[in-house]
């Protein structure tokens, strides 16, 4: 299904990549907003593996995870319980048939409105390329 | 004298390890007899098809189907004994959650087919000729029955009141659900005969369970001992237990083998792969990206591992074919 929005959830941390997400709005910059649906959490690490599935099932085309930047944690370790559950979650989602073109984890910082405009631009360039979500 | 309740029960796709754990009643199986009529049970008695249509809807007060459906042929007599029966139980993990037949759907049928007739190193066909020209309902032609489309737990195809976990199940749970429904002391619909809480919490082992466990690297039961008398985890060894429900008797505990989670999730854990998945990582004791994924690569097969027993009836359902 070419020409088809492919329609992102973003997982974002109260403290460090939500104020990230906001600062590349406010600093006008362009990324593609109406591809993204923003959910703010307040830590990376609560992003159970479930909520993942369920949004691919729910049919999110991609799942972004954005937590602190490793050591800013404003739990001192929850970005890296989110870190650690990722490889294993990336194996799975591949093995159910969803590339990991479609999942990523990254850090974004309060003031870093630019890394979050480049990630999610990215991404919603890659999977426009590949069209809606495909199980082959 | 007023006439016995009547019970049935059948194989679906499965080993048969099911209809095991109702022979494995052993002198309570001479009670069911003693107590109720069993109308069907083709893998034990001469039960003929013709006789269960015979019966009226409704007519059987319970039927326990073990297996997870794989054929149209299944799809189409658990329908039927559907409409006969009173009560219907999912006997065994297959039929709860789609059990290692389950597994299947991380593959499409013609991946399947092919790998059974073209490609296994000891089938000799030469003409490359699949199984085919199914029909939906083969019962009573000549043919064999097609696979469906994904393999699908009991009640995944029609409705279910009770479930007996387990591959197999434990013959005092089988004897417990029997005994409950025969004796009229009914549990809420949906319920699963076995434990509400996992099965650490009953473990034998659960006294040399750390409170934390940090861990540099999993090791497969292939490649290491194991102290007999203590927890798995803190081993390096990877044991389900806190995340698959208890009820079991710590069978496989027991028989110093780590849990394997075929009595699945809890009711509070929708998804058993995710719940396993949280908590192996939580033991991973590393902070970089490069290191986790040199720890994590020693499970070869995570999808297998953690979707065992309930890839059917996992959030992704295992991906391939068609999604329902």
């Amino acid at each position: 299904m070419q020409g088809v929005e492919p329609k992102i959830i973003v997982f974002l941390c109260h403290w460090c990549s939500y104020e990230g997400a906001d600062a590349a709005g406010r600093g006008r910059k362009e990324f593609p907003s109406g591809n993204l649906r923003e959910i703010r959490v307040m830590c990376s690490g609560r992003v159970d593996p479930r909520l993942v599935l369920e949004a691919f099932r729910l049919g999110a085309d991609g799942v972004l995870i954005l937590g602190c930047a490793p050591g800013d944690c404003h739990y001192k370790r929850g970005n890296i319980q989110a870190l650690k559950r990722i490889p294993l979650l990336e194996r799975i989602l591949q093995q159910n048939g969803i590339n990991n073109d479609r999942f990523k984890f990254d850090s974004v910082s309060a003031g870093d409105g630019e890394k979050y405009a480049r990630i999610a631009g990215e991404m919603v360039e890659r999977l426009r390329g590949q069209g809606s979500k495909n199980h082959a | 004298m007023p006439e016995k309740p009547k019970i049935a029960l059948y194989w679906c796709s499965g080993c048969g390890g099911c209809e095991e754990s109702v022979i494995d009643l052993s002198e309570d199986l001479l009670e069911l007899q003693r107590r109720a009529d069993i109308v069907f049970w083709p893998v034990a008695l001469d039960s003929r098809l013709k006789d269960l249509e015979a019966l009226g809807n409704g007519e059987i007060d319970l039927t326990l189907i073990n297996g997870a459906i794989r054929l149209h042929e299944q799809a189409h007599m658990a329908r039927l004994l559907r409409r006969k029966s009173k009560l219907v139980v999912a006997h065994g993990t297959c039929a709860h959650l789609g059990g290692i037949v389950g597994l299947g759907n991380f593959h499409s049928v013609p991946e399947i087919l092919a790998r059974s007739f073209r490609e296994v190193p000891t089938v000799k066909n030469p003409g490359g000729i699949l199984p085919g020209g199914f029909k939906e309902d083969s019962v009573r032609g000549p043919k064999l029955s097609g696979l469906t489309d994904k393999v699908m737990a009991l009640d995944q195809v029609i409705d279910v009141d009770y479930y007996i976990p387990g591959c197999p199940p434990p013959p005092e749970l089988v004897g417990e659900a029997v005994w409950a429904v025969l004796e009229g002391r009914l549990p809420e619909k949906g319920f699963v005969f076995g434990d509400r809480k996992t099965l650490c919490h009953t473990c034998p082992r659960l006294d040399s369970k750390p409170e934390q466990i940090s861990l540099k690297g999993f090791k497969r039961v292939h490649e290491t001992k194991w102290d007999m008398e203590k927890c798995f985890l803190p081993q390096g060894v990877i044991c389900l237990g806190p995340a698959t429900r208890g009820g079991c008797d710590s069978r496989c505990i027991q028989a110093n083998m780590p849990c394997r989670g075929c009595f699945g999730p809890l009711e509070t854990m929708e998804d058993h792969g995710a719940g396993i998945l949280s908590f192996i990582a939580s033991m991973i004791d590393a902070e970089h990206e490069d290191e986790i994924r040199r720890i994590t690569d020693a499970i070869p097969d995570p999808g297998g591992l953690f979707y065992r027993y309930s890839a059917p009836h996992s959030i992704l359902g295992g991906g391939k074919g068609p999604r329902t």
